[in-house]
């Protein structure tokens, strides 16, 4: 679905960004207003549920959900720096609200979600300007983007448009990274061994940056990635939300060298 | 801390065998290339599932009509049909035509409802000898295990462990570990016992109600045997084996194997209307439909939930699960392993036994995108976690609501009211931002492997608002 170029956009945040990687959250509003695009950013968002819809505890999900629902009246696109948190909203939603007095609005609301890069590709038709060093990159595509969204493509082809960043491919690129929310608390073993192969593979590309479209997995393969440095004294590239990644890029910010 | 359940102390030890999880993954691999080869148009393949998909959801939307028609037709056929409710119910019946026959002895085809049904281990019990005739099958039943993938048995086992088990089992046949070999030694061994054995069981494919047609699928032609060999052919299925009419036929079993093994098509596929007719020269001269529904009516009765009865035991799933390439199929400890397993099983056995599964699946979504009839497995998976705990009677999943935790249900209760309350959102994610360094290092199972996440100074909130974001 593409739209004509807004020239205004919600921005939902998500609640993983706004505690842990902010700088990933400010790097998606300053390429949206660099698009010339005004950004509202509605301050009583909190989080979009899916923690407790995953979980099984849907009137819990539909509580904090509906928080979110009352933030959106304007009929602007909704634009999310994750697949995870969008593919709650876009596709879950309307199970969540099903036969509920405000399904409606959650129809509406599903109906304006747009993943991050999704929106920069396919309804700003963003160019981008490398400043930047060379520097080595593997994609690591977060399966909500991937199969909930359809956007795997998406950050492909905004790094296609950075003329000194390489992308390395890893073996097993489309397999999950072992994250899954709480999946990764409820089955801890399975998550690790999950995330020791991923990490695993994308080091084995010498890439020196790994990006990707969702914090949530970026804390898992980070996390992974730092115990790693830590604990065996191993050389580990640096991760990047996309968003940050692209406008360090364009500003020859601290990831154009490269450097974590 | 709580005593680890089985399945944890099941995965732990799986987890542990570095060269099954080699094993495994090649294995897997191997599936997945195949299956990729056999659909190399994506907007034909994109059409074969909603194909597929609208076939077997055709045949479910008239269930009960289409029994009816297949029991009739049947019947016409001259094909004796039994329903059973439950599996001893099942095993009783092939017990009875068993001792109608005085057979001490049946030789049988693969077929996951006899796994289901722990038939083996009925008849034994009754001094009745079963013997598995498919490769897979007779490899596991002689190593006493269980199947390990739904259409590769004995996908968990390497040709050494295969060669040392045929030379423990069967002495007098000299050692080999080359596979076209031990093949032929097996083959040997079987043909005898097909010749000699009173009954012959097998599994179905799909069952054609306009017809009366039982279609088995297979490669080896052990089915071939096991169904026309021996005077008498029972065969067993679940209730939801049936389709409408035989022009379904051909695009089912046109995905199957491709999604399966990625064979364009199996060696042999069989096509069974009845027994043997005055003046044929071959075929049993009986033949036996046992119905298993076993928890199927129940899972029926549920809209959402009857996607799970799609299922044409493909096993793409399994092939594309990055839970179950990692930990195996015995670990789950059910008769049907992976993605298929984790959504049928809590529906069959009860959420009580196998509700844990639910939980080990990072909802990935591979298994979804691969299913030949597209069962939404994530969202059946999310739906049995809603089932699990809630307690709203909203649900005929057998157990519902068992799985509650008291601290869990008062955690998300205290969450959900922190997060719809933006306020209180906002005082504790700003305290927790100002507090980040007494944060703990250690966050239980997380930090084996990962270091703590660290919280930002500042939350998005604030910086946003700092810079001059619009907040209206």
């Amino acid at each position: 679905m593409t739209m004509q170029r807004p020239e205004a956009a919600y921005f939902f945040g998500t609640c993983l960004i706004d505690l842990f990687y902010p700088d990933a959250g400010v790097s998606a509003v300053q390429l949206l207003q660099r698009e010339g695009v005004r950004v509202i950013f509605p301050p009583d968002q909190t989080c979009c549920g899916q923690p407790a819809w995953n979980s099984g505890y849907r009137d819990e999900a539909r509580k904090v959900a509906r928080t979110q629902l009352a933030l959106f009246d304007k009929p602007l696109p909704i634009v999310i720096p994750s697949g995870s948190c969008a593919g709650m909203m876009k596709t879950h939603y309307p199970a969540l609200f099903r036969g509920e007095p405000d399904e409606d609005r959650a129809l509406d609301v599903a109906g304006r979600v747009y993943e991050l890069t999704g929106f920069l590709v396919d309804v700003l038709d963003i160019r981008l300007q490398d400043l930047g060093a060379p520097v080595t990159v593997a994609v690591h595509t977060s399966c909500s983007a991937r199969r909930e969204m359809g956007v795997a493509d998406k950050i492909e082809s905004l790094l296609g448009q950075l003329a000194r960043v390489t992308v390395h491919e890893q073996a097993y690129k489309t397999e999950c990274c072992g994250f899954g929310g709480t999946f990764a608390v409820k089955e801890p073993e399975i998550s690790a061994a999950m995330v020791a192969d991923k990490t695993a593979h994308i080091r084995a590309t010498g890439a020196s940056c790994l990006v990707s479209q969702d914090c949530g997995c970026l804390m898992n393969i980070g996390g992974a990635f730092a115990f790693q440095q830590r604990e065996q004294n191993q050389p580990v590239p640096a991760i990047r939300h996309i968003a940050e990644f692209l406008w360090e890029r364009v500003n020859a910010g601290p990831a154009a060298t490269g450097e974590a | 801390m709580a005593m680890p359940t089985e399945f944890r102390i099941r995965v732990e030890d799986a987890l542990k065998k570095d060269e099954v999880r080699t094993h495994f993954r090649k294995a897997m691999d191997t599936l997945m290339t195949n299956r990729r080869n056999q659909f190399p148009d994506e907007a034909e393949l994109q059409r074969l599932r909603t194909q597929a998909q609208s076939i077997r959801a055709n045949a479910l939307s008239k269930l009960p009509e289409l029994l009816e028609q297949l029991e009739s037709n049947l019947v016409r056929n001259g094909v004796q049909v039994h329903w059973a409710e439950t599996t001893d119910e099942a095993n009783r019946i092939v017990l009875n035509i068993l001792q109608q026959h005085n057979a001490r002895s049946i030789i049988k085809g693969k077929s996951m409802v006899s796994e289901e049904m722990g038939l083996n281990h009925f008849l034994e019990q009754q001094g009745i000898e079963a013997l598995e005739s498919d490769l897979g099958e007779f490899i596991i039943q002689l190593d006493g295990e269980t199947p390990s993938h739904i259409i590769m048995p004995a996908i968990h086992k390497n040709k050494e462990e295969i060669a040392r088990l045929f030379n423990a089992r069967f002495p007098h046949i000299p050692y080999t570990d080359d596979v076209d070999e031990l093949t032929r030694n097996a083959r040997a061994i079987l043909r005898d016992k097909f010749y000699s054995a009173p009954v012959g069981l097998s599994g179905v494919n799909f069952a054609v109600a306009e017809t009366g047609t039982l279609c088995l699928v297979e490669n080896e032609g052990n089915g071939r045997m096991a169904t026309t060999v021996p005077p008498v052919h029972i065969a067993v299925t679940g209730i939801e084996k049936v389709v409408e009419k035989l022009a379904d036929i051909p695009p089912l079993f046109s995905i199957l194997p491709r999604s399966a093994t990625g064979q364009p098509v199996t060696t042999y596929f069989n096509m069974i209307s009845g027994p043997r007719k005055p003046g044929e020269k071959d075929g049993p001269t009986e033949v036996h439909l046992v119905l298993l529904d076993n928890g199927r009516s129940t899972i029926y009765s549920d809209p959402e939930l009857l996607a799970t009865l799609r299922c044409i035991r493909c096993g793409a799933c399994i092939n594309h699960c990055p839970v179950y390439v990692r930990i195996g199929g015995h670990a789950y400890g059910t008769v049907y392993p992976g993605p298929i397993g984790t959504i049928l099983e809590p529906q069959k056995e009860g959420l009580r036994v196998h509700g844990e599964l639910v939980q080990a699946s990072s909802l990935c979504g591979a298994c979804g995108e691969v299913c030949p009839v597209r069962i939404p497995i994530p969202d059946i998976i999310n739906r049995l976690r809603h089932d699990g705990v809630r307690q709203d009677g909203g649900s005929r999943t057998r157990d519902a609501g068992t799985r509650r935790k008291r601290l869990e249900a008062v955690t998300w209760r205290g969450w959900s009211w922190a997060a719809s309350h933006p306020s209180l959102y906002h005082l504790g994610s700003r305290a927790a931002t100002r507090l980040r360094k007494l944060m703990p290092q250690r966050l239980g199972a997380w930090t084996r492997v990962r270091t703590a996440p660290a919280l930002a100074a500042q939350t998005l909130h604030e910086r946003l608002k700092a810079l001059g974001v619009d907040h209206e």
